[in-house]
């Protein structure tokens, strides 16, 4: 499941992992077989069988070394919009505004940097529309400016994290 | 962006399905075809055409950055010139600890910066060094820069289709 997780900070320690866990994780970042029992298929290229694929990926999503395993779906393939946005929050205002930012459902990440722009999230809407109606009503509930850095291109990389 | 096109109902419905992820389950398909009350097969194909077409980027986990030991993560921004953007943009994509690399557009007087870079490591003197070797790609093309490192996730949940999430 992919476990929300809109609390303050979360930074689970680094996990331990054995080497199979480690191939799974390396091996599983994408191509996952569209097929009657895909597990069984990745199982064998591993070398295990497929309830331990299926135990280990499940222990995996408990202990949260992995968020998600799916599709993930381009979301502005499917109209959707995705937007950086940011905001430079008063230090003392920073908690405040970090919960009213938060509240929003088009609010999917959201991270403190260190820069005068000091709150950076991502809003994600199901339509284009949405991503005006979403910084409006942060404006709004934060008095403060939004600087919007929609992409303009978006340069290929292989977002593969070696485990 | 000219190729998006909404999701159909099944589309919609298979997004809503999966968005959780896929069960782990010997056949999952069925799982889903059984959930949607269709045949595997439909669900097959239709993965299989959104995979094709893009609508899905992939199909597999999303590791968590930090329980891989990659604790730092710093934002890394250049102002580079506008002719040379595509060019330098790509190779920038290219270095392999680049997770996302993207042209966004200048916010002036206070950004100056074009071309963001996301750079992940297992600890902030990593990040920088990796910092450093895009500034070398980059060279006189690129005129200001700066990295943002995070200091805490404030939210991190992903789009959710359906309205009730």
């Amino acid at each position: 499941m992919n476990a929300p997780s809109s609390a303050s900070s979360r930074r689970p320690p680094p996990a331990v992992l054995d080497e199979l866990d480690r191939r799974i994780i390396n091996a599983l970042q994408g191509g996952f077989p569209i097929s009657d029992e895909p597990y069984r298929e990745v199982a064998a290229q591993l070398g295990t069988t497929e309830a331990e694929l299926l135990a280990r990926l499940q222990r995996l999503l408990d202990a949260r070394v992995l968020t998600r395993f799916g599709p993930m779906f381009q979301i502005e393939r499917l109209g959707g919009r995705f937007v950086l946005a940011a905001l430079a929050v008063p230090e003392e205002r920073f908690d405040e505004v970090a919960a009213a930012v938060n509240a929003l459902p088009e609010v999917a990440h959201n991270y403190r940097r260190e820069h005068r722009l000091n709150m950076w999230f991502v809003l994600a809407t199901e339509t284009p529309d949405g991503i005006a109606a979403a910084t409006a009503r942060i404006e709004a509930a934060t008095g403060l400016p939004v600087f919007a850095f929609p992409k303009l291109r978006e340069f290929f990389v292989d977002m593969r994290l070696k485990a | 962006m000219s190729s998006a096109l909404p999701p159909d109902d099944f589309e919609r419905r298979l997004i809503i399905a999966t968005q959780a992820g896929l069960p782990l389950v010997p056949r999952p398909y069925d799982v889903l075809a059984e959930q949607l009350g269709v045949d595997a097969a439909l669900v097959k194909t239709r993965l299989a055409a959104m995979l094709q077409g893009g609508r899905i980027r992939r199909i597999g986990a999303v590791p968590n950055h930090y329980a891989l030991g990659y604790t730092a993560n710093g934002m890394s921004v250049w102002d580079v010139d506008d002719a040379r953007i595509g060019e330098l943009g790509e190779a920038v994509g290219h270095l392999d600890f680049v997770t996302h690399c993207y042209e966004r557009p200048r916010a002036l007087p206070d950004w100056p910066y074009n071309l963001f870079a996301m750079v992940h490591g297992r600890d902030r003197d990593t990040v920088l060094a990796h910092v450093e070797e895009i500034a070398t790609l980059l060279g006189a093309a690129c005129r200001a820069r700066d990295v943002l490192f995070s200091s805490a996730i404030l939210k991190k949940t992903g789009l959710r289709i359906g309205g009730d999430g």
